[in-house]
């Protein structure tokens, strides 16, 4: 890269800026947790995270934490993911594609509605945490 | 595309002398492996701070903090973690050393270590890639020299120091501002020149390396902010050729900045000028003194001149130098780009901003932190540090290296600044802080630093040249058990006449040691005078092990540690010491079993 002038260098920082900020902890409360066992992947998980990852960047949220986890324990019905947002009851959907993340995203993440059509089941209650 | 998660490896030398380069090269290649290069981002960052468990390794975004990694873990890390997204419970922080692992830590955010800190200084240290300019600007980077360049005049800047209160991290507190105006309002050359001391030299100490090795911009970003300010267009950073990868980074650093025109000729299309050269020392203590330090760049022997005229003037070759500590520079960009206001919100009434403290010796947690002035010393040993390892008992920290002098105790709840530390015999210092606890010798250790401030003495004036040794002869003869009760006045008398008299800060301070053990501790001089004993059990030449016959059960076991067959005896038999072969290494006395052996 050559030498850079003032907008240059400003709009370089923008740019970075977002990347950098993904890999910052604070100041996030969503969660999208998303599936990756064996079958989650045999099932299309890696299509659906990619997608979220796009659609997020799309959608510029800056809120959101992406994690992936093992498998869920409903191989029948994966891609699951599991959906976390303040104020809305944690969610999981089902059978989910790049099209329904994409879906996942705008919908409950943005205008914080349930896709109820996907929606598999709230999680089972954690023994461990009630006991 | 982006990425979806991030391994961040810490790259600072502590870790990377436990293979945290291998780690990174065998997670890369895991990665690799699993084809995930275009979801998955290995990072070699600056130090994270936690030494003591170190090699640190973070997965973002689940903020995992692995600990005490080895390059063999990187296949577990990368199949389990990145793909399965199951945690690696092997390699989590586990605080109490609990055999269940039940109370495992996964995030840094509550790690006890973390939690009393302010990072102001270490702002990107373990976040960013050192080696990548953009990350650097994405965290705001060269935003304050931008701002300084093209919305502020040098007043502008010398008045936001001022509010801000920053005082020099090098050692002695002097207002950073004070010294940029006096360089900038001097008359006597149109040449002038900003320096960057960082040439650490305190035993335990490594604040400016680990700020060098992972934010190397922000330090010539700073010294450019200052050339802007005083109007210089010439900066040197003087550093010591022992430290390799700061120097490095440093180079990668310069070499990105001038490419981009952050540095150089006409930077950022605008006309100043302001260009950076490495310096390298041969790492002798004196040339952190700063007319050492000058004396040293333009290539003569590394030794003081009498001030005044003070460098802010009379500097290198004679033209009006600034010259700054690495610490103090990294604070510049925040000040400008916060506030001069936001700065001094932090700290004490004098004392404004943040510390980094090198925390070293008898703790827990060793490692870099960094805490707002006005902390107390107790809070950094037992909330931060973790207290004293093996359950022994808390007896002095030192600060200020060879400078310094001892904190008791008694004040361990003194809120750390410039003016308490100077009260309590010690000094600020660079920020080496070495913790200690009963089995150390106070005049073991005031020998120690003189017989490093002897050894790094450069001659010139005698008053340090003399006095040290003369200081070092008495500490060792009372060590060996020919001390008399007339070496007390004598040690504090020479010590008055090194203050008073010695020509830079390395002899007016090199007693200082002596004199705060002194104060504090003069009952254990008393005991190696009068008793010919040392309590510690450090001085070996006041130490006797004996075995006591009615406790001995003769299992032999001392014999069998003694590295010099000292200990003869027969199987069952009470065992003796033959006191003219023992050489006192005390190898028997932790062996024995039956608390048959004692010392003394």
């Amino acid at each position: 890269m050559g030498r850079l002038t003032l907008e240059e260098l400003r709009k370089l920082r923008e740019n970075k800026k977002a990347e950098i900020q993904k890999r910052e902890t604070d100041n996030k409360d969503i969660d999208v947790i998303v599936g990756m066992g064996t079958c989650g992947i045999a099932a299309g998980a890696k299509e659906a995270l990619d997608a979220f990852i796009a659609e997020i960047d799309n959608h510029n949220l800056k809120n959101v934490r992406i994690k992936q986890t093992g498998c869920m324990g409903f191989c029948t019905y994966e891609p699951t993911v599991e959906v976390k947002v303040p104020d809305m009851p944690d969610t999981i959907y089902n059978k989910v594609s790049a099209d329904v993340a994409k879906l996942i995203v705008e919908k409950h993440l943005v205008q914080k509605q349930l896709v109820s059509e996907y929606v598999f089941d709230r999680p089972s209650v954690d023994i461990l945490k009630n006991k | 595309m982006a990425y979806r998660s991030y391994i961040l490896v810490c790259g600072g030398t502590g870790c990377e002398s436990s293979h945290a380069d291998k780690i990174y090269q065998n997670l890369k290649n895991e990665i690799e492996a699993n084809q995930l290069f275009a979801q998955v981002q290995v990072i070699k960052t600056g130090c994270f701070g936690f030494c003591e468990q170190g090699p640190i390794v973070k997965i973002l975004p689940e903020n995992t903090f692995y600990v005490q990694v080895k390059p063999e873990d990187a296949k577990e890390l990368v199949e389990e973690h990145i793909v399965k997204g199951r945690p690696v419970q092997r390699l989590i922080y586990n605080p109490n050393e609990d055999k269940n692992r039940t109370s495992l830590v996964t995030e840094e955010k509550d790690i006890q270590f973390y939690q009393k800190q302010f990072r102001v200084v270490l702002r990107n240290c373990g976040m960013i890639d050192p080696e990548v300019i953009e990350e650097y600007i994405a965290r705001d980077g060269y935003a304050a020299l931008e701002k300084v360049i093209f919305d502020m005049k040098p007043d502008d800047v010398i008045e936001e120091l001022k509010k801000s209160g920053l005082r020099g991290r090098g050692g002695a507190g002097f207002p950073t501002w004070m010294k940029w105006n006096f360089t900038k309002n001097a008359t006597n050359s149109e040449t002038k020149y900003v320096v960057c001391n960082a040439d650490e030299g305190d035993p335990g100490a490594y604040m400016d390396r680990s700020t060098l090795e992972g934010d190397p911009h922000s330090i010539l970003e700073a010294m450019t902010i200052a050339g802007f300010t005083v109007g210089a267009q010439k900066g040197f950073i003087y550093i010591r050729a022992e430290y390799p990868l700061a120097i490095n980074r440093l180079k990668i650093a310069i070499k990105q900045a001038k490419e981009m025109g952050l540095l150089g000729e006409n930077i950022l299309g605008s006309d100043f000028s302001f260009d950076i050269e490495i310096r390298l020392g041969a790492g002798a203590f004196v040339c952190g003194e700063e007319t050492a330090l000058l004396a040293s760049i333009e290539g003569k022997r590394g030794m003081p001149i009498p001030r005044p005229p003070f460098p802010a003037t009379h500097g290198l070759w004679k033209k009006p130098t600034v010259i700054n500590n690495v610490e103090t520079y990294a604070n510049i960009p925040m000040v400008i780009l916060k506030g001069g206001d936001w700065f001094s919100s932090i700290g004490t009434e004098s004392s404004k901003g943040t510390k980094v403290f090198a925390l070293t010796g008898k703790i827990k947690n060793s490692g870099l932190i960094e805490v707002p002035m006005g902390i107390t010393l107790r809070e950094i040993i037992y909330d931060i540090g973790g207290g004293i390892p093996g359950g022994r008992k808390f007896k002095a920290a030192q600060s200020g290296g060879p400078s310094g002098g001892v904190i008791t105790e008694e004040f361990l709840d003194t809120p750390i600044d410039y003016e308490n530390l100077a009260k309590l015999g010690s000094i600020m210092g660079s920020g080496g802080l070495i913790v200690m606890d009963e089995d150390d010798c106070m005049l073991d250790i005031a020998k120690f630093y003189l017989d490093f401030t002897v050894d790094e003495s450069c001659g010139k004036c005698a008053p340090c040249r003399i006095g040290g040794k003369q200081l070092y002869g008495i500490l060792d003869g009372i060590s060996k058990g020919n001390g008399e009760i007339e070496d007390i006045q004598k040690l504090k008398d020479i010590s008055l006449a090194m203050q008073r008299a010695s020509l830079c800060g390395l002899g007016q301070t090199a007693p200082n040691p002596v004199a705060s053990t002194l104060r504090y501790f003069e009952k254990e001089y008393m005991e190696h005078i009068v008793d010919k004993k040392c309590s510690a059990g450090v001085c070996k030449d006041l130490l006797q092990f004996v075995i006591h016959k009615d406790k001995c059960v003769g299992c032999t076991v001392c014999a069998r540690k003694c590295p010099v067959n000292a200990i003869s005896g027969e199987r069952k038999q009470p065992h003796e010491i033959d006191q003219s072969a023992c050489i006192k290494c005390g190898a028997c006395y932790d062996a024995c079993k039956f608390q048959a052996i004692t010392r003394g």
